[in-house]
């Protein structure tokens, strides 16, 4: 789960790092009442999870209400690389004197919570790391032996930290790691770290990404929302607890198991097709599921054939027929399908979908030729939203 | 012979009071694994369909010399459940549990590491395989026969997919190996490559990847120098967009790393052949045993 930048902010202020006073608004009247209450001059943050996003016309200063009305009228709605604007943030202005770049990933390759720190910060950190390798520190943490003084001090020396600095860096960089392990993150990042005239840090900036799989020990994260980020029908499909990715082709999928799902998505893109979506329908899927993943994959207005690719192991292909039966009766689709059964009780499965005799519904014995045969069908058939 | 599984294989199971628990372990019990315990805390005393149930892993080893375990119990309590079983000193751990937080895992990974004669199956995968010897897991033993096939994978349903391709063509396996879908795995492809080399039963070895991490490079890089036999690749997830989820933890491209066509490449520099499908896995897999 990614975080918004006030909803990050928020996570790092709580473990005492600093942030500038800042609000988050959605409309024009809660950006002035947050500027009301903060002062001018402020900034008026876009918040949107892609990067650049002040070059693209997503950050403003605000010298007073005017202005600010202005901005905030501007970015409220704005498309920034297809992301909608819902929120701003209105913040303090800081301030600068010098930019740090620091952050902390979860590194699934070493095994080990990584940690960068560079005095090259307010600018991309890949190309940094292109043009000038030897400007980022960085190490490893032992993860049963945690953040230590030593770690810190490592870290800001080889960094070239201002001497003054060296300290409350390392203070700085234990607390950040102390958030990162305990808010259960993927990753936690400071760019810019800004250094104030006064010689104080702050964090200017916040990308927080956090564990789904650890969401339910922290409650008060689970309940963040990027509206900018969701999508119609993946925000249908976790709310009915489906696995979904919505893709931007027209072939709807479903499959059960993440890797044969993928693999399906694979085949049908090499038989000339694009798929639609991904929807992993899990192990044991009972016919309730199956008729909620259909209208799931049904809602995308795009979907000109559907491709449903069982394999059973745990699941039984005479219940992922029932569904289908079930959910032809109660949503009466008006694209084709192509359904390919192989696993346990396959046989009755497929007897059940030939009594059945649905319209529409196309039986295919292999993977390959399910896939070769849905992208003929949705090349031949005209999407729902041009109907 | 087989890798990880056989004949001797004496299994506790955790979480075997559950219905998942018990309808799995049941089923490899039927296959012929010795499964000789579970553990319940507060339900020690009890038992299921004949099998003892104990309230600690010490108690199952220390009364039925169990020396293999299986976690199937809720992703909340399955990281405590694995560092007791190898507290207890069991010496195969396969966890099929899912959903178990990342920190979590890198801590019992990294401990597991550091404990001598140890290993993690898993987490959140399908178990271990071992044609008429034993099963351990949740994988259905129907499709597979015994052979000479060695099977390593990401993903379940995939690989039960690789093997009816491959026993439609008369191959069988040597041992069906699922190392989970997280991204922080107990077994990696390494580990399980290095097994199946030494296996005399084993003579070609099929690998399937998908998207994250970089585990498919670094095999491929230890299969040029350190494997004789022939593998062969497959990979999923070519049409996956970067950054998202694609179901399994681990399966998520970042940025630039990550992606299929990256470890597919890896693969093929490395002298592994890869197959465009499953369907391709299992011809070249008969085309290399036929050389």
């Amino acid at each position: 789960m990614d975080l918004l930048e006030y909803q990050g902010k928020q996570l790092l202020a709580a473990r005492d790092i600093p942030v500038p006073p800042g609000r988050p608004a959605s409309t024009v009247e809660e950006a002035v009442e947050a500027a009301g209450t903060i002062g001018y001059p402020c900034i008026v943050k876009a918040q949107v999870q892609i990067g650049g996003r002040g070059k693209l016309g997503g950050i403003k200063v605000a010298a007073d209400e005017e202005e600010l009305r202005t901005h905030a009228q501007a970015i409220l709605g704005m498309d920034i690389r297809g992301l909608t604007v819902h929120e701003v943030l209105i913040e303090a202005a800081s301030e600068i004197g010098a930019e740090y770049y620091t952050s902390i990933v979860f590194d699934r390759s070493a095994k080990a919570p990584l940690i960068l720190l560079s005095t090259k910060g307010g600018m991309d950190i890949e190309q940094v790391a292109e043009d000038d390798p030897g400007a980022i520190a960085s190490l490893h943490v032992d993860p049963m032996l945690g953040f230590q003084e030593f770690h810190g001090r490592r870290l800001a020396f080889e960094a070239g930290i201002d001497a003054d600095l060296v300290r409350p860096v390392s203070v700085m960089l234990a607390k950040l790691y102390g958030a990162f392990v305990s808010e259960d993150a993927m990753l936690v990042e400071i760019n810019p770290l800004i250094v104030t005239p006064e010689r104080e840090l702050r964090a200017l900036d916040a990308k927080v990404t956090l564990d789904d799989s650890a969401l339910y020990r922290h409650p008060d994260s689970a309940a963040f929302r990027n509206l900018s980020a969701e999508d119609p029908q993946e925000a249908m499909a976790k709310e009915r607890g489906l696995t979904y990715v919505k893709l931007d082709g027209d072939i709807g999928i479903l499959g059960n198991g993440a890797g044969l799902v993928m693999s399906t998505l694979d085949l049908v893109a090499q038989a000339g097709g694009a798929p639609a979506n991904f929807l992993d329908a899990g192990g044991g899927s009972k016919a309730d599921a199956i008729v909620a993943a259909v209208e799931v994959i049904l809602s995308d207005q795009k979907v000109r054939a559907v491709l449903f690719n069982i394999f059973g192991g745990i699941t039984r292909c005479d219940e992922v027929a029932k569904g289908l039966i079930e959910a032809f009766e109660r949503v009466q689709p008006e694209v084709p399908f192509v359904v390919r059964l192989d696993g346990t009780n396959d046989v009755e499965g497929r007897r059940l979908l030939a009594e059945a005799d649905l319209l529409n519904l196309f039986v295919e014995e292999t993977m390959l030729g399910a896939a070769e045969r849905v992208v003929e069908l949705a090349a031949a058939t005209p999407s729902l939203e041009a109907r | 012979m087989s890798i990880l599984i056989d004949g001797d294989t004496r299994l506790c199971v955790s979480g075997i009071t559950g219905r998942e628990g018990t309808f799995h372990a049941m089923n490899n019990l039927r296959y012929g694994t010795q499964v000789i315990s579970g553990v319940t805390p507060g339900k020690g005393g009890q038992d299921v369909e004949g099998v003892p149930v104990f309230n600690t892993f010490h108690d199952a080893v220390a009364e039925t010399g169990a020396n293999a375990a299986m976690i199937f119990v809720p992703a909340r309590f399955a990281a405590d459940s694995i560092l007791e079983a190898a507290d207890a000193g069991i010496g195969l751990i396969v966890a099929i549990s899912e959903g178990i937080p990342a920190h979590d895992e890198l801590r019992i990974v990294t401990q597991l590491d550091r404990t001598p004669n140890v290993r993690l199956i898993g987490p959140n995968c399908p178990g271990v395989l071992a044609p008429g010897k034993a099963n351990v897991g949740i994988i259905p033993h129907a499709f597979f026969s015994e052979g000479n096939v060695g099977v390593v994978s990401r993903s379940g349903t995939l690989t039960y997919q690789i093997g009816k391709e491959l026993a439609q063509r008369d191959l069988g396996n040597s041992t069906i190996v699922g190392i989970g879908g997280d991204p922080v795995p107990g077994s990696s492809f390494i580990d399980i490559l290095a097994l199946f080399e030494a296996d005399p039963q084993t003579e070609v070895i099929v690998m399937s990847g998908e998207i994250g991490g970089d585990a498919e490079e670094r095999a491929a890089e230890f299969a040029s120098k350190h494997v004789t036999k022939p593998v062969v690749g497959y990979i999923a997830g070519f049409t996956a967009p970067e950054g998202k989820t694609m179901g399994h933890a681990g399966a998520i491209v970042s940025g630039t790393s990550g992606t299929a066509q990256a470890k597919a490449d890896a693969l093929e520099q490395n002298g592994v052949r890869v197959g465009r499908t499953p369907t391709e896995v299992a011809e070249i897999a008969v085309s290399v045993l036929a050389q």
